[in-house]
């Protein structure tokens, strides 16, 4: 597969701040990307990089093999869901949708078949005529959604599409959303900070931090072998200790000595240790190497999660067996739960 | 609590009522009185048909304002678009430049022009220098609508510029962003937008310069004389006549009435009006 989009050696900075660090992103055609990071990181800044209304300070924009740096954004064959909507106030949802269409000066009947399609599929047929600033936030947000997809673009770019509905909506809107692009064959570069999200839809997800992409792959690989203890935490909820792998296979922390899996690291390197809460269970006290009290249990759903404090450190644990508050107890671990990571520069 | 409520607006409404009723009513009331009713007490329809032989020069004063809106129109528009879109930091400085002529006296300011104007005045001095002229510029037509356009067009800019600083940005990026390119923005998306500070934009410049009086005669001699003029005449000057004032008077208040209404129309926007 090619890629559509190559960002190379893309830098941004606003008043000396550097906001994007000379980011490398390659994206490839009909492929659901998702650009997952905390508020602030540059998310929004590489979208608006990507529709043009924003040129980099130095690298490039490439879109299907050629530079676009310069290219406006109504000469790209890119649409964008904006982060706030950004819908027209003066028109009504059907105009809103067509407005596009009607640029391109398409015929009415085209206009009217597209548009309705469109209402379709976001679940709005029938609010044709109403005004925009009399829909609630999830049906704006449908309504931009539509305005964009109705153009059927090469590339989409979509701002935290799904912030503003409710769970259950979102969920629906996501099944949705994944739907439309892999039947319209669309690449949609998807930005949210909603990991859950981000592993769901995504073909290849990509973490950023401070203006750096930490880390780009499939969600399994992230999941399972994050770059590190940052990726790791975000990407899930992690428990991360610092550690010293003493040499091969062998790792160092809270005051014990433990088995694991990692080799290359070197010996007696500080590093990130990182275990998921799911991974760990709950054992009888005596025989383990760590014991705490468990300070607070809470039903989630299909487990519990319970927080085990110890002298130095406060473990997450999930288990689908709840222990009692206040008791002690034991943490137990296998050496391939165990992942070592790299601590981070800086 | 509701019936409560309604009360505590009827009575902080009520100085604002009396001010309208001291300061509106009773003026409009007289007015009327005067145009309709000779000093002997007699109701008649003569100052109105008096009112009408000067058909000319309502006519010019129409015309005039309206052209002199169109300019101040034509000028603040990019002004006012240019300006919403500045860094809001340097916009409030732009706004006092826009702003500063106006605090210089009215009588002034237009006294400054017939100085530029004249035929011994600075610009024909200047252009006599590379063998150009002299141009009769004071005392024509064209002097008195720039007298217009420089006097009013703050009153332009300003309802306009109220307008456009609240489209959003992302907004006129979703037009881009939909194919637009900045001449289509701005046709598609910030005209209808700011439609409501055209139309009061308009207003604030039509009222006052069709009812202008010193302007005219400053800048356009005796020969254009405007109904501002006229009206004036009818009250201070030799012509003393306030009841054919007052007529004149009515007659303009209903042509500015009639005039705008007719404009309202082309304002499909039911949201809030701009007031300033
Ligand atoms: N026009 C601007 N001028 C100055 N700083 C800006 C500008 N736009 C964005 N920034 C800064 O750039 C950084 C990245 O912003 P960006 O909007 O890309 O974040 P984001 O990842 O989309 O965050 P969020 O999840 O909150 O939307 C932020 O620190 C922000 O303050
Ligand atoms: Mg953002």
């Amino acid at each position: 597969m090619e890629n559509i989009v190559s960002l190379n050696d893309v830098a941004v900075t606003f008043d000396g701040e550097t906001i994007l660090n000379k980011i490398n992103l390659d994206i490839r055609d009909k492929e659901f990307v998702t650009l997952l990071g905390p508020s602030g990181c540059g998310k929004t800044t590489t979208l608006r990089i990507i529709g043009g209304f924003l040129k980099p300070d130095s690298g490039d924009v490439m879109f299907e093999g050629k530079r676009i740096n310069d290219l406006p954004p109504y000469k790209r064959n890119v649409n964008t869901v904006f982060q706030k909507y950004a819908l027209f106030p003066h028109l009504n949802v059907f105009e809103n949708i067509a407005f596009g269409l009607r640029v391109k000066k398409l015929s009415e009947d085209e206009i009217k078949t597209r548009v309705g399609e469109m209402l379709k599929l976001v679940n709005l047929s029938g609010f044709e005529k109403r005004n925009i600033q009399n829909l609630s936030g999830g049906q704006q947000q449908r309504v931009a959604i539509a305005r964009a997809l109705v153009n059927r673009p090469k590339v989409l770019l979509l701002d935290e599409p799904l912030g503003a509905l409710d769970l259950k909506l979102r969920k629906e809107m996501q099944t949705e959303l994944k739907n439309m692009q892999q039947s319209l064959e669309i690449t949609f570069i998807y930005v949210t900070h909603d990991q859950e999200e981000a592993l769901t839809m995504s073909d290849t997800v990509v973490v950023m931090k401070d203006g750096n992409i930490l880390q780009v792959g499939a969600p399994v690989d992230i999941y399972n072998e994050p770059k590190n203890a940052f990726v790791a935490d975000f990407i899930g909820e992690s428990n991360i200790l610092d550690g010293i792998m003493l040499r091969d296979r062998l790792v160092q922390f809270c005051g014990h000595e433990f088995e694991c899996v990692d080799s290359g690291f070197g010996e007696n390197t500080f590093v990130d240790v990182v275990i998921r809460p799911e991974d760990i269970t709950l054992a009888p006290p005596e025989n383990q190497k760590i014991k705490g009290i468990v300070r607070s249990v809470t039903f989630k759903g299909v487990h519990y999660e319970m927080v085990v404090d110890t002298a130095d450190f406060s473990w997450l644990i999930h288990s689908t067996r709840a222990a009692q508050v206040d008791s002690e107890v034991g943490i137990s671990f296998g050496p391939d739960d165990i992942h070592i990571m790299h601590k981070m520069e800086g | 609590m509701k019936k409560n409520k309604g009360l505590i607006q009827k009575l902080t409404a009520a100085p604002y009522l009396v001010w309208m009723a001291v300061f509106v009513i009773v003026p409009l009331i007289m007015v009327a009185y005067f145009a309709f009713v000779t000093d002997g007490g007699e109701i008649t329809a003569e100052y109105i048909k008096e009112a009408g032989q000067y058909g000319g020069i309502f006519w010019r004063s129409v015309w005039m304002a309206a052209v002199a809106t169109v300019i101040c129109l034509i000028i603040s528009y990019p002004v006012a678009y240019i300006l919403s879109r500045m860094e809001v930091k340097i916009q409030s400085t732009m706004l006092m430049l826009v702003m500063l002529p106006m605090w210089m006296n009215f009588l002034l300011r237009t006294y400054a022009w017939m100085t530029l104007l004249g035929n011994e005045g600075v610009i024909n001095s200047l252009l006599g220098l590379i063998g150009l002229g002299p141009f009769k510029m004071l005392n024509t037509q064209g002097a008195v609508v720039l007298g217009m356009v420089y006097n009013y067009i703050p009153y332009m800019i300003l309802p306009l510029y109220s307008v456009m600083v609240k489209i959003d940005g992302s907004v006129l990026e979703a037009a881009q962003d939909l194919g637009c390119g900045r001449l289509k923005t701005v046709v598609r998306v910030v005209v209808p937008l700011s439609l409501p500070g055209i139309m009061s934009g308009i207003t604030m410049v039509f009222v006052p310069a069709i009812s202008t009086f010193v302007i005219s005669r400053m800048l356009g001699g005796g020969g254009n004389l405007l109904i501002g003029d006229l009206i004036e005449m009818q009250f201070l000057g030799n012509a003393y006549n306030p009841n054919l004032g007052a007529a004149i008077s009515l007659v303009l208040m209903v042509m500015v009435l009639i005039i705008m209404t007719v404009m309202r129309q082309f304002d499909t926007g039911d949201d809030e009006r701009v007031l300033l």
